[in-house]
């Protein structure tokens, strides 16, 4: 056995969990400039297993998949400094505006143009949309089998895996063959942290665009160390039909958007002083309602 | 042709609470569309489905029964969908928010390249004008659902996929007979038609299914806590105050991401639906994502520092306090009032 070729498909994601009042515009909307971009909380569980797969089978590579505008190349370093041994960077303006159909149709042109892999491995749902879409619509798009809602790997023994999934009321065992398409839920062992001695080598790793934004010799840098070079694909590095792509080959549009104006309700005022309390309880006793 | 399709789950020759409440909808929508309502199961000794769909008004109830087909399986059960799809061209169709309707669903619709949109709240039937293309739709499915983004919700159509599918959690819609005696048509399918064995890939060794232990949906009081209820230990004073009441633990999602409390308790749009009698919001901001899983409750309190926090403006009381002040005192109005 050579090891297994994995793909984990990671996304940057606004960290929605922390949404605090100064991210909050005056008039009511979400200031997305001031959340921070993080790495989706589920597609670092994803990447954890797959490092527990590479932990026990010499000759297996991880490689980071992730579409997204530039700054995505984060995703990617963040997985190197955690042992991922590579990734690209899928970003093209051709892109902007996709669905959850468009988006995992560009990602399984990619994965085609990949080849051969044993295994992809996503998170279940990434925190900013939380469709748990993309996962299965790209197993679609492959004709490859999905196991989703994964919490654990119990055994992989050549081309034979037995995974334990989390359901909303239980949990399910099951056994199929490679490859195939996982994903990977929240309720599974959390990303191991960085490693010193991989951020030292890897925090220089950087796209074109990033060393030609900061005027570097990337030539040079990249003929020296190779493994520096994170490759972006353009829409121009993958077989792509321009009809399923974008915002023209998402089936889903938003139609509109609408601020939602509280009706106020005709709220009593409370204090905390301890007669108003009492006199609520009363309240609340009386029209029976508690008690 | 042109008709509205739920996806019936079963578990234990029992039809899904969301498939029966996905119905109502479907039949609701059926009639303002002047179309039939359809559904289809798929298992083993499906029996009795037929006496639990129909009178929720179906009018066409597809059965697809062989041993292979229960437990659910994502690619037998896809490959029945996606062909019975191409057959009868649904323009809707409507699966559960839930671990199977979440697996199949995305599945179908990437097969059929149809525009799938997930935990809708509200569902409707609506026109839409293309400006760009100068092209008038009408009679579309407003999928409806709060957005990222803060306090807004967005209204999704898919103009000219089909089906235009849309996924809905448990509990919010309503459940309702429609008559007791409505008779549909049932129609057994040929299973080998719409499977073929390298379907059949995956081998289910275990499984074990439970009733959840939690009857936060059903509870007529919920004590609800949130980011600012700070620690694991300060929902200890949350645990305390709905004990006394008769009620059960809630919380918001950013409470649940922090580790104050299990998932299972998480209310709002990707968790549970509920309709209490009181709902106590405690340290809870109130963004729209919340709102869409409580707002429906009788009475709302709001306990929050912050004299401003958008859960206030649905609250009928509005107490502007700290929780660790606050809670303590109603137990013990509470108490002093009971005896
Ligand atoms: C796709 C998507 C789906 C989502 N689904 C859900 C969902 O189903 N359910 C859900 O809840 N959220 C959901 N969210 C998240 C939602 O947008 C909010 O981030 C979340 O509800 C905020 O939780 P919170 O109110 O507890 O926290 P915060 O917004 O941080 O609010 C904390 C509140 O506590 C108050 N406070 C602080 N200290 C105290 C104290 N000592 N005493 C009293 N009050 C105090 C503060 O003033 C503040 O109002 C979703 C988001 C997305 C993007």
């Amino acid at each position: 056995m050579k090891g297994y070729k994995i793909i984990v498909l990671a996304k940057q994601v606004p960290d929605t969990r922390n949404v605090g009042k100064d991210a909050m515009k005056a008039d009511g909307t979400v200031n997305r400039a001031a959340l921070p971009a993080i790495f989706n909380p589920e597609d670092l569980n994803a990447l954890e297993q797959a490092l527990r797969i590479k932990d026990q089978y010499p000759g297996t590579t991880v490689q980071i998949l992730t579409m997204g505008p530039g700054r995505a190349a984060d995703i990617i370093r963040e997985g190197l400094f955690r042992g991922a041994d590579g990734g690209i960077l899928l970003t093209d303006r051709a892109f902007a505006g996709s669905d959850t159909l468009a988006t995992s149709y560009a990602i399984g042109q990619a994965l085609k143009k990949i080849g051969d892999v044993d295994m992809i491995i996503a998170g279940r749902q990434a925190i900013d949309g939380d469709t748990a879409q993309v996962g299965p619509q790209v197993a679609e798009k492959l004709s490859m089998l999905q196991v989703t809602y994964v919490e654990e790997v119990k055994e992989l023994k050549k081309d034979t895996i037995v995974l334990k999934r989390r359901l909303d009321r239980g949990v399910e065992t099951v056994k199929c063959k490679l490859p195939l398409v996982i994903t990977v839920n929240g309720t599974a062992p959390e990303c191991r942290a960085r490693n010193a001695k991989l951020l030292m080598t890897f925090k220089r790793a950087k796209t074109v665009t990033e060393l030609q934004k900061e005027n570097e010799d990337y030539t040079t840098l990249y003929n020296d160390r190779p493994e520096l070079n994170i490759p972006e694909w353009t829409v121009n590095d993958i077989e792509t039909d321009a009809s399923q792509l974008g915002l023209s080959g998402s089936p889903t549009k938003v139609k509109s958007i609408e601020n939602v104006v509280l009706q106020a309700k005709d709220s009593k005022i409370i204090s905390s002083a301890d007669a108003d309390i009492e006199s609520m309880m009363l309240e609340l006793l009386e029209s029976h309602t508690i008690g | 042709m042109n008709n509205i399709f739920v996806y019936c789950e079963i578990e234990d020759g029992q039809v899904a609470e969301v498939s029966l409440e996905l119905l109502t909808k479907g039949r609701s929508l059926a009639n303002e569309l002047k179309c039939k309502l359809e559904a289809i199961a798929i298992g083993h000794k499906l029996d009795g489905v037929e006496k639990q769909v129909m009178p929720y008004g179906v009018d066409t109830l597809y059965l697809a029964d062989d041993k292979r087909l229960y437990p659910y399986q994502t690619l037998p059960h896809t490959s029945i969908v996606v062909k019975l799809f191409e057959e009868q061209k649904p323009q809707i169709a409507f699966m559960g928010a839930s671990s199977i309707g979440r697996d199949l669903g995305p599945r179908v619709s990437s097969a059929l390249h149809s525009g799938l949109t997930a935990d809708c709240t509200s569902l409707l039937i609506g026109d839409h004008y293309d400006k760009k293309a100068d092209k008038k739709y009408e009679n579309l499915l407003y999928q409806i659902r709060p957005a990222f983004g803060g306090n807004i919700i967005a209204t999704i159509i898919n103009p000219d996929c089909r089906p235009q599918m849309a996924t809905v959690r448990e509990g919010v819609m309503k459940k309702e007979i429609l008559d007791p005696k409505y008779k549909g048509k049932v129609v057994n399918l040929d299973v080998s038609k719409y499977v073929s064995d390298s379907d059949f890939v995956v081998e289910i060794i275990e499984r074990h299914m439970e009733k959840s232990k939690l009857n936060i949906k059903g509870a007529p009081i919920i004590v609800a806590g949130g980011y600012g209820v700070g620690s694991k230990e300060n929902f200890r004073l949350l645990n305390e105050l709905a004990e006394v009441l008769g009620g059960e633990v809630g919380a918001s999602r950013a409470a649940v991401d922090a580790g104050y409390v299990e998932h299972e308790r998480q209310i709002g749009q990707t968790g549970l639906t509920v309709r209490p009698k009181l709902y106590i919001a405690c340290g809870i901001s109130g963004q729209i994502q919340h709102r869409a899983g409580m707002e429906q409750s009788a009475q709302i309190i709001a306990i929050n520092t912050d004299p401003e926090a958008p859960i206030n403006s649905i609250a009928d009381y509005v107490i502007t306090g700290d929780i660790a002040d606050i809670i303590p005192k109603m137990i013990k109005y509470y108490k002093k009032n009971t005896k």
